[in-house]
């Protein structure tokens, strides 16, 4: 492989329906600064059919060009054939780095397709920047260690990773950026290894789109029990809070795994953060550590909680939220 | 029907602490377990050999001698044999080299109709090698799967995959491979039986002498694709401000401190 020949940087568009994600105009915030520093062109590609979003958008969001594939076997994702048509695009445009989004689709894909290039995968990088030598810098959390690692893909292209959502943030759109949209196709031809989508469900999921959340009231084991949940329920009613918990109480079954914050669960960025009864296991301080403050409520002064806090209350949340709640509902 | 689960040894981490100045990990007394992911994979394993005739259970997993004992633990669970890929080359291996010497592994094996594995682990969490496997072999994939069921002909399966907002339901021609999540079933404890009947099966152990077929420059540290060049601590203590009091104090100090937030 002669790594000269890969060039430029390719953003993973995710979409539904008509409407491209958040996450992707993340992602095109962080690769427009690496294209920058490299001086190279940074590009998205989007698979599909009959594809309806307004491609002008990932334009105005720092992308030089867009790569289009469609095919009516790319309507809905399927592992293979998108497989097939990303392998088709790198080996055919050579980009130096591609990186997906860390969601269920790209969790699924990125492994498959970075093991038919041959070429190594980085997940959910929380830092990224351009070494001396050009390689990508990938850095993130080591989840047993509590440590930054950082990883070089040093012989192999595309250096390939995935993202979480609210790691990076756009740029601001400018409405005036335009470039080029190269149009490939591509033959498909359905194979046994295809996998057959019967139905897609999607489910009403209450309260909990926690990643959006700009206040979140985050309960743990601290709770004691399920029925007191009502008071962390009350309480992120009167300040328009989500709720989050930790992975105990999810284990436990008290609430579902949509409000998970952390290791196994999500990753948010709010901008308040009210951890109550949460001692701040390791799994947890990682989805929530990125927060812009963070008020911590626990009893026990020696709660890791506390080092990632910005406002810390040694306390008793039975006695505390309680006269919270009366006076924000007085007020 | 033959099954193969794929495990890894995990850090017990559920009751990890801290060192407090640093925020590291005190790993004086972190023991090693099965990934929690792949005991549901287990589970499902053995609850596939309640229902239908003939099905056999193979486990396996990469890593150094020490986890003889995990495989040992798995065998409780009623499985039929376990491997142990074990080779100081292989030492080092990022998900690509990993799923790859797994690959070759699960090919000198034999046949299989489906492989099962836990759909992260909890100590790397990349979720990376169970699709890496199945690309490996050529074989269908269904990641984060929370329902399996067996079309009659034994030859298919409809699943049912976990997306961010709902599921969906995927029918997947066998051989493949599926990862699942902790929504699939709940473990059993192992049975006093299956317990005891594990002890007389031995782990069979296979290095690269034994793996012939692994090209040596696609293992190990320097067969990796991706390198760690460097770890670092990542925690910088806050300073945190500490408020005290009453709790009437404290609701008013911290009542002030969202309002200057525009909470409220």
């Amino acid at each position: 492989m002669n790594l000269e020949d890969y060039k430029g940087i390719w953003i993973f568009v995710e979409y539904t329906e008509d409407k491209i994600s958040e996450l992707t105009f993340e992602l095109l915030g962080i690769g427009r600064r690496l294209a920058d520093k490299l001086k190279v062109e940074l590009s998205s590609v989007i698979l599909g059919h009959n594809i309806k979003c307004d491609l002008n958008l990932l334009f105005h969001y720092g992308s030089d060009k867009i790569y289009k594939l469609d095919n009516k076997h790319l309507e809905v994702y399927r592992t293979i054939p998108f497989t097939d048509a990303l392998e088709y695009l790198v080996n055919k445009y050579r980009p130096e780095v591609l990186i997906l989004p860390a969601t269920s689709i790209g969790k699924d894909l990125a492994p498959r397709l970075a093991c038919r290039l041959e070429t190594g995968l980085s997940a959910d990088c929380t830092e990224l920047d351009i070494g001396p030598d050009g390689n990508l810098i990938q850095k993130k959390p080591s989840y047993s260690e509590n440590d930054y690692i950082t990883i070089l893909t040093p012989n192999h292209r595309p250096q390939m990773i995935t993202i979480r959502s609210k790691i990076f943030t756009p740029q601001t759109p400018d409405p005036n950026r335009t470039g080029k949209i190269i149009e490939e196709h591509l033959e498909l031809n359905e194979s046994e290894n295809w996998t057959k989508i019967l139905e897609i469900i999607e489910e009403d999921q209450e309260d909990a789109n926690i990643q959006e959340a700009e206040i979140i009231v985050s309960v743990g084991r601290g709770i004691k029990k399920p029925e007191n949940l009502g008071l962390i329920k009350k309480l992120s009613s009167c300040i328009n809070a989500s709720i989050g918990a930790s992975r105990s109480i999810v284990d436990l079954g008290w609430i579902s795994h949509y409000h998970q914050v952390g290791l196994t669960g999500k990753t948010v960025k709010p901008k308040i953060y009210i951890a109550c009864g949460i001692s701040g296991a390791v799994h947890h301080i990682i989805g929530m550590k990125s927060s812009d403050f963070i008020i911590a409520i626990n009893k026990d002064p020696e709660a890791p909680i506390f080092q990632v806090a910005d406002i810390g209350i040694i306390g008793d949340l039975f006695e505390i939220i309680p006269i919270l709640i009366d006076k924000l509902t007085i007020k | 029907m033959k099954i193969i689960v794929c495990i890894k040894q995990v850090p017990e981490t559920n009751n990890i602490d801290f060192n407090p100045s640093d925020l590291t990990i005190n790993r004086s007394h972190v023991n090693g377990i099965i990934n929690p992911f792949d005991l549901n994979a287990i589970e499902e394993a053995v609850r596939i050999k309640e229902k239908f005739d003939d099905v056999t259970i193979s486990v396996i997993s990469m890593g150094p001698p020490s986890f003889e004992k995990t495989l040992k633990e798995a065998l409780t669970y009623g499985l039929d044999s376990a491997y142990l890929i074990s080779d100081k080359l292989f030492a080092g291996s990022d998900t690509f080299s990993t799923a790859y010497i797994l690959a070759e592994s699960i090919k000198a094996i034999g046949d299989f109709d489906l492989i099962l594995c836990g759909k992260h682990a909890i100590d790397g969490e990349t979720g990376q090698v169970g699709s890496e496997i199945a690309e490996n072999l050529k074989i269908p994939q269904a990641t984060n799967v929370k329902k399996i069921e067996f079309h009659e002909n034994k030859k298919i399966i409809k699943v049912e995959s976990d997306t961010e907002n709902g599921y969906r339901v995927l029918e997947v021609k066998l051989p493949a491979l599926i990862t699942v999540n902790k929504e699939i079933n709940v473990p059993r404890i192992p049975s006093f039986k299956d317990a005891r009947k594990a002890l007389k099966i031995p782990i069979i152990k296979w290095d690269l002498g034994k793996l012939k077929n692994i090209d040596k420059t696609k293992i190990g540290l320097t067969g990796s694709p991706t390198k760690v060049v460097n770890i670092e601590k990542f925690q910088k203590k806050k300073d945190t401000k500490f408020i005290s009091g009453t709790p009437n104090e404290i609701v008013n100090e911290l009542y002030q401190i969202l309002k200057d937030k525009h909470v409220v």
